[in-house]
């Protein structure tokens, strides 16, 4: 089945480079771990506050605290961005769209707008207790997107998918305005959240997500070979004997454990899961296998990177994560759209 | 200014045939100024209902003794203060959105391409929210800003789309619309006193507590901008064909840079008074045509934009009781399903009703 690999995948994209000119895997790997370390040891120490590296390894440092109130807000980075990484890859292999992430697609916007109603209505207010409402609304919101833009004559473009999970988001963020203009206690809670931040949550609110984030990235890595299968078109796969309904369902499974708990931790940051499965294909070609761990790596170093850049960037005060991720990913975006051309 | 595209009828092959064309062509015409009685007559009763009725009833002696500058104990701070201002801004704000979205959609031939859905209203919402907050400008630069903001997201839609109109240009806008959004989100974080409702008012839109002197301003905006339209509009039956049988038609691509230009500006001076008011510029458009037997009305679009937000704000004020929604957040409850709609029809790609 390794045969299997697309020679030109659809979703490889405008950004995918020239295969011939792509680092080996084993050199492609030692670029991205060392990537995702640097990333960790830059989120570690620059800030408001510089730290020395040697801070690091020296427990008794003067700076010490502060290293570990940064290292809170990295490793949340750090799974957060695997996360999106991972769902974005998983979107756009399973739909086939260059244009696909769980923040443009709406499913991080029925996330927010659950935990919404479940805060309001419910009472409930521990990460723990909001990661149920945020999986339900992030499943109903894919399911109605993709519904919705299936119906027609040419069914569920690329298009008309992002513009579907646009208006869907718009129609929901002003359902969940209502709902915490209605209860002003949350408002507070909410101002830096739904702008997307992983600023000040603390371990135990992603200790509370991680189970889910392991079993999403689990399924998610074994369903590497479907996606190969699905590039080459619906009735190829099945007629190379994929039983392509169930894995599907697997694969969508994966999608909202990881985009809904990443919202749940994090709340809803867009473009991550857009940017980083189109340069990983430039990196690594694409063969999921390959595209769905190195979108991990990506995603966790592109999230911490932003969040790091957003403390520096206008001092003194800091850049949310999500707003840094749309400034890197909006521009990505147009680049995509204007290379695509027709064919999208 | 009519607007109608009369189509042409088919002679009956009878004696009488000029006879008959003339009708037809007469019948769409009274048909639009039926319309837009009917719609004056809509929105006069929209406007009675706003000012007189809700938590606090004002009868209309008593409103018609106010206006003459009358002191009645409470009932006058109400109406100056809170119901009058809301009411009129609602209707100037509507109007310029529902006659710049309407030239958006026939102008780009697509009802998707509606100044809020790629950007241009957010665009002017962020500038606006950068002079007020960042430079600490008031009055007429605000406006300015937000001018200047709406043409810039426009002039980047159309470099990002290129020659390519329909989907590109709209997923486009949607990218920078979310920019957009970031940008008043960053703005707002940097602000020390958090006012939720003033996050409101340029994340979606609100018609509460606007003085007089910015509604003022905005008139005086669409005295100059309204006539500027209905002139240039004359050549929009063309536009509509298309860009090259507009272009056989006598109407060059420049006529219709103006009349986009003259769409931004409108949404930009509503924007400076009311904030990006979410999905009045989107329904206007499509409603009117509905309305008007699928032709294309700006007048018609103008009214039924201002009937949405002066209905939008009275639901969002009393509906709820001591909950005081903005006028954004009830259009866009109401607005995203609309377009949820059209697309789930997929009548979106080529020429929608």
């Amino acid at each position: 089945m390794t045969a299997l690999v697309p020679t030109r995948d659809v979703a490889s994209g405008p950004l995918g480079g020239d295969p011939r000119r792509r680092p080996a895997l084993p050199a492609s790997a030692a670029i991205a771990i060392a990537v995702l370390v640097g990333a960790g040891v830059l989120s570690l120490v620059v800030g408001a506050r510089a730290v020395p590296p040697t801070a690091l390894w020296d427990a008794g440092h003067p700076l010490r605290p502060v290293v570990e109130a940064r290292l809170e807000r990295t490793v949340l980075g750090l799974a957060v961005g695997a996360a999106l990484g991972l769902a974005g890859a998983l979107m756009q292999g399973l739909t086939r769209n260059p244009l696909a992430d769980p923040g443009i697609l709406g499913v991080n916007a029925g996330a927010t707008f659950a935990m919404v109603v479940a805060m309001s209505t419910l009472g409930l207010s521990a990460t723990g207790e909001l990661l149920a409402p945020a999986f339900l609304g992030a499943a109903l919101a894919a399911a109605l997107v993709h519904a919705i833009a299936s119906l027609g004559r040419d069914g569920a473009t690329p298009m008309k998918l992002a513009i579907t999970g646009a208006a869907l988001t718009a129609g929901l963020t002003s359902w969940t305005t209502g709902l915490l203009l209605a209860d002003r206690k949350t408002v507070e809670t909410f101002r830096y959240w739904q702008v997307g931040t992983i600023a000040g949550r603390g371990f135990d609110v992603l200790l509370a997500g991680l189970p889910f984030l392991l079993v999403g990235a689990l399924l998610a890595l074994t369903g590497a070979r479907l996606l190969n299968t699905l590039a080459l078109g619906e009735d190829l796969a099945r007629g190379l004997g994929r039983r392509t309904t169930r894995d599907r369902l697997v694969i969508a499974l994966a999608i909202v454990l990881l985009a809904g708990t990443a919202t749940a931790l994090a709340g809803p940051i867009a473009f991550v899961g857009l940017v980083v499965p189109h340069v990983v294909r430039g990196l690594v070609g694409p063969d999921h296998a390959r595209v769905l761990p190195f979108s991990m790596l990506a995603g966790a170093a592109l999230v911490v990177l932003a969040d790091t850049a957003g403390r520096v960037v206008l001092p003194p005060s800091e850049v949310q994560v999500g707003i840094m991720a749309a400034a890197v990913g909006v521009p990505a975006f147009m680049v995509l759209i204007r290379r695509a051309g027709s064919s999208l | 200014m009519t607007l109608a595209v009369d189509r042409p009828a088919v002679p009956s092959g009878t004696v009488d045939a000029a006879g008959v064309v003339r009708r037809a062509r007469r019948a769409p015409r009274r048909h639009l100024r039926r319309l837009w009685a009917g719609l004056v007559v809509v929105l006069v009763g929209a406007f009675a209902v706003r000012v007189l009725l809700g938590d606090y009833t004002v009868t209309i002696p008593d409103f018609v003794r106010i206006l003459g500058g009358e002191q009645i104990p409470g009932a006058t701070y109400i109406v100056w203060e809170s119901k009058l201002p809301r009411a009129v801004l609602a209707v100037l704000a509507g109007l310029a959105f529902g006659i710049g979205g309407a030239i958006f959609q026939t102008t780009l031939r697509n009802p998707l391409a509606s100044p809020d859905i790629v950007g241009v209203s957010l665009g002017a919402s962020a500038a606006a929210v950068c002079a007020i907050a960042l430079a600490g400008w008031t009055g007429w630069p605000v406006s300015a800003a937000a001018v200047a903001g709406a043409l810039a997201v426009a002039l980047a839609v159309r470099l990002v789309a290129g020659d390519h109109g329909g989907f590109r240009l709209v997923l486009a806008g949607i990218g920078l619309a979310a920019a957009m959004q970031s940008v008043i989100q960053y703005v707002f974080t940097r602000v020390d006193e958090y006012d939720v409702q003033l996050v409101l008012r340029w994340l979606t839109g609100s018609v509460n507590g606007v003085a007089w002197s910015t509604i003022g301003l905005l008139a005086i905006a669409l005295a100059v901008l309204l006539p500027a339209t209905a002139w240039t509009a004359r050549s929009l039956p063309a536009s509509e064909l298309g860009e090259d049988a507009a272009a056989g038609l006598g109407v060059g691509r420049a006529r219709a840079d103006v009349l986009m230009l003259l769409g931004v500006l409108l949404v930009a001076v509503g924007v400076a008074a009311a904030g990006p008011i979410a999905f009045v510029a989107f329904l206007s458009g499509p409603m009117a045509r509905a309305l008007n037997g699928g032709r294309t009305s700006l007048l018609a679009a103008g009214l039924v934009g201002a009937v949405i937000v002066l209905a939008g704000d009275h639901v969002g004020a009393y509906a709820f009781a001591d909950l005081n929604l903005p006028v954004g957040v009830v259009t866009g409850a109401f607005g995203a399903p609309f377009l949820l709609w059209l697309l789930a029809r997929g009548r979106t790609g080529r020429r929608a009703a």
